[in-house]
């Protein structure tokens, strides 16, 4: 649990601390989830664990330094765990300042770790702003491309999201505790309270979710994502659509559904449609690019729609359905990132016209990328299938005729993505080669193919065995979802 | 007359022994020592900064003129802090040749101007207010004319006078309607009498009284003067004026608005501030984006970051008085901080502008990083002490709950999204810009790196350790509670 903050430490000397650290994150990740299942073996049923020794921070406003983990925190460590350790190796020969690279790189796991084992509303909203804000510097200095531009977009449109979230966040405080209670910013004593005013709540709730969603990349305040993603350095770009995109959503159900219930049940409608509009318009946007990075980048919107989609959906399975996407496509887009990078250092461009015939030239590489487009077009036995399957079939499960009839457009992405994968499977791996001087390029390295080894494990673990993961989703889902049963 | 009455204000006491100490050491030191000066007004006052801890007394004085708390007590020791550092920060300065025959002025004008801020910060009194005000404004024009061969300076100081005497002569007009009201200057008379009587002639009143503070907190629409004063004066001057005036004045604000007026808050005084704050914050955002130059940047920044401060005035509680001490604080070190930079850098190469950092941390890493910090902190990016500022004097506004302070928050919080842009155009420049520096690497001197240390471990610790917020607020229920209205 105190992985993130183990991090920290790193601030010395480059790869060998760099590798040390993310592989004694991963095993602390691991001995969480083994220490939590033992802990829900013993009977242990509360609804976060780890929960004891709250630090009191502030107190005059009541701030501690909660932390506690359930299910769905558990599982998104053990994701940003392996997507910080793939990162690592990733972004091996990292030029120019590469020790700069890797502080603000230990700084933003920092931040998303933090995030995620926060229960405390100002701490996460503190660490959520702290690992957004490396990110301008890692794509400004780091960057390819447009990158000043693309950094100061993101920044700003990302900070836009949390100043919104702030005010949320305040509100609550104000209304977390019947008349003359001790005020608090303790998640589960809010959500035990129930006492933010249903007229607030429809002012509070648009306030978090779109502070929220801003970093889900919900439409209309995605544009940030594909100029982002593309200027970001390989590792960045793994990291923030493979674990900080995680965040919006993680955020989202955890601070607005989960506090603001009623608000929740009754505006679902105006952001399934906006995450609705996400989940097509990314993946028709990603048909058309030519850009390696701005395909997946806009195929991330369109999966990371259809995390808020299912999460607004308030029902378990669909819940479980969103937590495995976010699992299944943040390792997925992190290999796809990771192999983007790798092709883009030998080739140099990342224009989908002017490269092709790579398999023969470089088939790990070739082999990764056709597992990792695999997954995102939903093959069962890799993550995207499992995942998406949960969706719809949660989806599904709400009898009205408008929750359908958005289920069955989301469904239609899943042919789209189907689509712009296999085109750029085919013009990229297959076709002829198009520049002579690509017939001398040379596969991968030793640690280009432990980073891509690990995420396409990690993936095919989770199509082979959902059940592992969907149990622990599912029991930590089920008390948050009974507030709308 | 009962001297003992004196005791009841050891701060004032022990800052007039440095400065007659200092008044001593320039008249009859000989020519060759006169050098140590600098060094020598800096130990002392170090010193007293440190004695400040056995000098919490809280009591009455004078029939009532002055006043101290647990809250007067600690903003003195902020500002104690932030004049500690400008004075380190400019032994370097105070030492060159240029500087020979006046250094003795600048440390004499320059400690008398914080006297006059205690003064300011205690008074229970208008007249003694008054007092502390021009004591406290009026040096500081001879110390922005400082530069004798710049005619910027001479220029800026024109400003600062006329400025500094017209919103006196503007303050003294509202004081002068409100004696007419209330027949009495004392704040505790006009407390109580403004809870049973608030006629229109107070509007006007408070009007002048708010007009008159905001020239010196370069309140929008009264911020006219700031830019170019900052760029003139000589930067210690600057950076003096740009925090620690700013905190004591922004304090002293708070008092006549909150505790004296207090019972006119919704009907008089709610909407004129509302309508300041939303000006100050945005117009100063908008503005410093266009600016290249670091000095007139820093200028508009400091004009939105006194329009943050006074939210904590418009929240007019405990929590909100413990928040602006706070910020005031943390304000002091990112801000000395940047300026800090700044003046090293202008000293060392005398380039002012921001595209010349392009590429500084190539050439100065350690300035840049500093510059970071503070540009950080003063964008309110955790886990930098000015987020933790910024979100408590946020939340302190927002205790009463109306919606009309949630949409103010809002615009605020949208601003400091603006703010961040131009901040983080300082960090781009000096971190991605591509271009080779035209800043050579230089060491800078002792004083302005001890300064620098200072400022980045007060940007980096101020938030984290709880404690001092924990005790601000402390301090403000006590300084809330003395006051005469609950009584």
């Amino acid at each position: 649990m105190l992985g993130g903050l183990a991090l920290c430490k790193n601030i010395k000397q480059v790869r060998a601390v760099a590798t040390v650290g993310a592989t004694a994150l991963m095993a602390l990740a691991i001995y969480l989830v083994i220490a939590f299942l033992n802990l829900r073996a013993a009977g242990n049923d509360a609804e976060m664990l780890f929960t004891e020794g709250a630090l009191t921070w502030f107190e005059p406003l009541n701030i501690k330094l909660a932390l506690g983990v359930d299910g769905i925190s558990v599982v998104m460590i053990v994701l940003s765990a392996f997507i910080v350790f793939a990162g690592v190796f990733a972004s091996w020969k990292m030029d120019p300042l590469p020790k700069e690279f890797f502080m603000w790189f230990c700084l933003l796991s920092t931040g998303v770790f933090g995030f995620f084992i926060s229960i405390d509303m100002f701490t996460m909203f503190m660490f959520y702003e702290v690992a957004l804000i490396p990110m301008y510097l890692l794509i400004g200095v780091w960057g390819s491309g447009n990158k000043m531009y693309s950094a100061m977009k993101l920044t700003l449109m990302l900070m836009g999201g949390s100043a919104f979230l702030m005010l949320g966040i305040l509100g609550i405080y104000y209304h977390s505790a019947p008349e003359g209670g001790q005020l608090t910013m303790n998640i589960l004593e809010i959500a035990q309270n129930d006492a933010v005013p249903h007229s607030w709540q429809y002012f509070l709730f648009p306030m978090t979710f779109v502070g929220f969603g801003v970093l889900g990349a919900m439409f209309p305040f995605h544009t940030w994502s594909p100029d982002g993603h593309a200027s970001a350095p390989t590792a960045v770009s793994m990291l923030h659509a493979g674990v900080l995109m995680k965040l919006g959503g993680y955020g989202c159900f955890r601070i607005a559904i989960f506090l603001m219930p009623f608000a929740a049940n009754e505006l679902a409608w105006i952001f399934l449609t906006l995450t609705g509009i996400s989940v097509v318009y990314g993946a028709f946007s990603a048909c058309v690019q030519t850009d390696l990075k701005y395909i997946n980048a806009y195929s991330s919107v369109s999966h990371c729609g259809m995390v808020l989609f299912a999460i607004l959906m308030l029902n378990t399975t669909a819940m479980t359905g969103a937590v495995l996407q976010m699992l299944s496509h943040g390792l997925m887009t992190a290999l796809f990132f990771a192999l983007i990078g790798m092709i883009y250092g030998r080739t140099h461009t990342r224009d989908i016209r002017k490269m092709g015939g790579l398999m023969r030239i470089m088939p790990f590489l070739g082999v990764g990328y056709v597992i990792a487009g695999l997954a995102s077009l939903g093959l069962p036995g890799l993550s995207g299938f499992v995942a998406e399957m949960t969706i719809f079939v949660g989806s599904f499960q709400h009898a009205d005729m408008f929750h359908r009839v958005f289920t069955i457009v989301a469904c239609c992405s899943i042919v789209i993505t189907a689509v712009y994968i296999l085109r750029v499977v085919g013009k990229l791996l297959f076709g002829a080669v198009q520049d002579e001087h690509h017939k001398t390029l040379t596969d991968a390295e030793w640690h280009e193919r432990l980073s891509t080894i690990t995420l396409i494990l990690a993936v095919a673990a989770i199509g082979c065995f959902p059940n592992f993961f969907s149990s622990i989703i599912t029991e930590a889902a089920e008390p948050i979802m009974k507030l709308f049963a | 007359m009962d001297y003992s009455q004196f005791l009841y204000m050891p701060q004032e006491l022990g800052l007039l022994i440095v400065f007659l100490f200092v008044f001593l050491f320039d008249t009859f030191l000989p020519k060759r020592y006169q050098s140590s000066l600098p060094v020598l007004t800096s130990v002392l006052f170090g010193i007293f900064t440190l004695c400040n801890y056995f000098m919490l007394s809280r009591g009455v004085a004078f029939n009532g003129m002055f006043e101290n708390t647990a809250a007067t007590f600690m903003i003195k020791v902020i500002l104690n802090i932030g004049v500690l550092i400008v004075l380190i920060q400019s032994i370097k300065w105070a030492n060159s040749e240029d500087m020979a025959v006046r250094r003795g002025e600048f440390y004499e004008l320059l400690l008398l101007t914080v006297l006059g801020m205690y003064l300011m910060i205690s008074a229970r009194h208008f007249l003694l207010f008054v007092i502390g005000l021009e004591t406290a404004s009026l040096p500081l024009a001879a110390l922005v004319a400082f530069h004798k061969k710049r005619y910027e300076s001479h220029e800026a100081a024109a400003k600062y006078m006329f400025t500094a005497v017209f919103s006196s002569a503007i303050f003294l007009m509202g004081l002068s309607f409100v004696y007419g009201l209330y027949g009495s200057l004392y704040f505790n008379d006009i407390a109580y009498q403004v809870m049973n009587n608030t006629s229109a002639m107070l509007v006007v009143a408070l009007a002048f009284v708010i007009a008159g503070i905001g020239f010196k907190l370069s309140l929008v629409p009264f911020h006219l003067w700031t830019a170019d004063v900052y760029q003139g004066a000589p930067t210690p001057v600057t950076s003096y004026l740009s925090v620690i005036s700013k905190g004591a004045a922004a304090f002293a604000f708070m008092v006549v608005l909150v505790q004296v007026f207090g019972a006119a808050y919704s009907k008089v005084w709610e909407w004129m501030l509302y309508a300041i704050i939303v000006l100050t914050i945005t117009l100063g955002n908008l503005f410093a984006i266009r600016q290249r130059n670091i000095k007139r940047f820093l200028a508009f920044s400091s004009i939105s970051q006194a329009g943050y401060i006074m939210l904590g005035v418009i929240g007019g509680n405990e929590l909100g008085l413990a928040s602006l001490m706070f910020y005031v604080l943390v304000y002091i070190f990112s801000n000395l901080a940047a300026f800090g930079v700044a003046f090293a850098i202008e000293q060392q190469s005398g380039k002012v502008s921001i595209d010349d950092y392009n590429g500084l941390y190539k050439t100065n890493p350690w300035l840049s990083f500093t510059m970071m910090l503070a540009m950080f902190s003063l964008a309110g990016i955790p886990p930098f002490a000015g987020f933790f500022s910024k979100f408590f004097i946020f939340a302190s506004a927002l205790e009463c709950g109306e919606t009309s302070i949630y949409i103010l928050v809002l615009i605020a919080l949208i601003n400091t999204i603006i703010s961040l842009y131009y901040y983080l155009l300082v960090v781009k420049a000096m971190f991605i810009s591509p271009d080779e520096c035209s800043i050579a690497r230089f060491r800078s001197s002792c004083g302005e790196r001890v300064a620098m240390i200072v400022c980045t471990f007060g940007v980096i610790l101020t938030g984290i350790v709880s404690c001092i917020y924990t005790f601000l607020v402390e301090a403000a229920k006590d300084g809330m509670s003395m006051f005469g209205l609950l009584n």
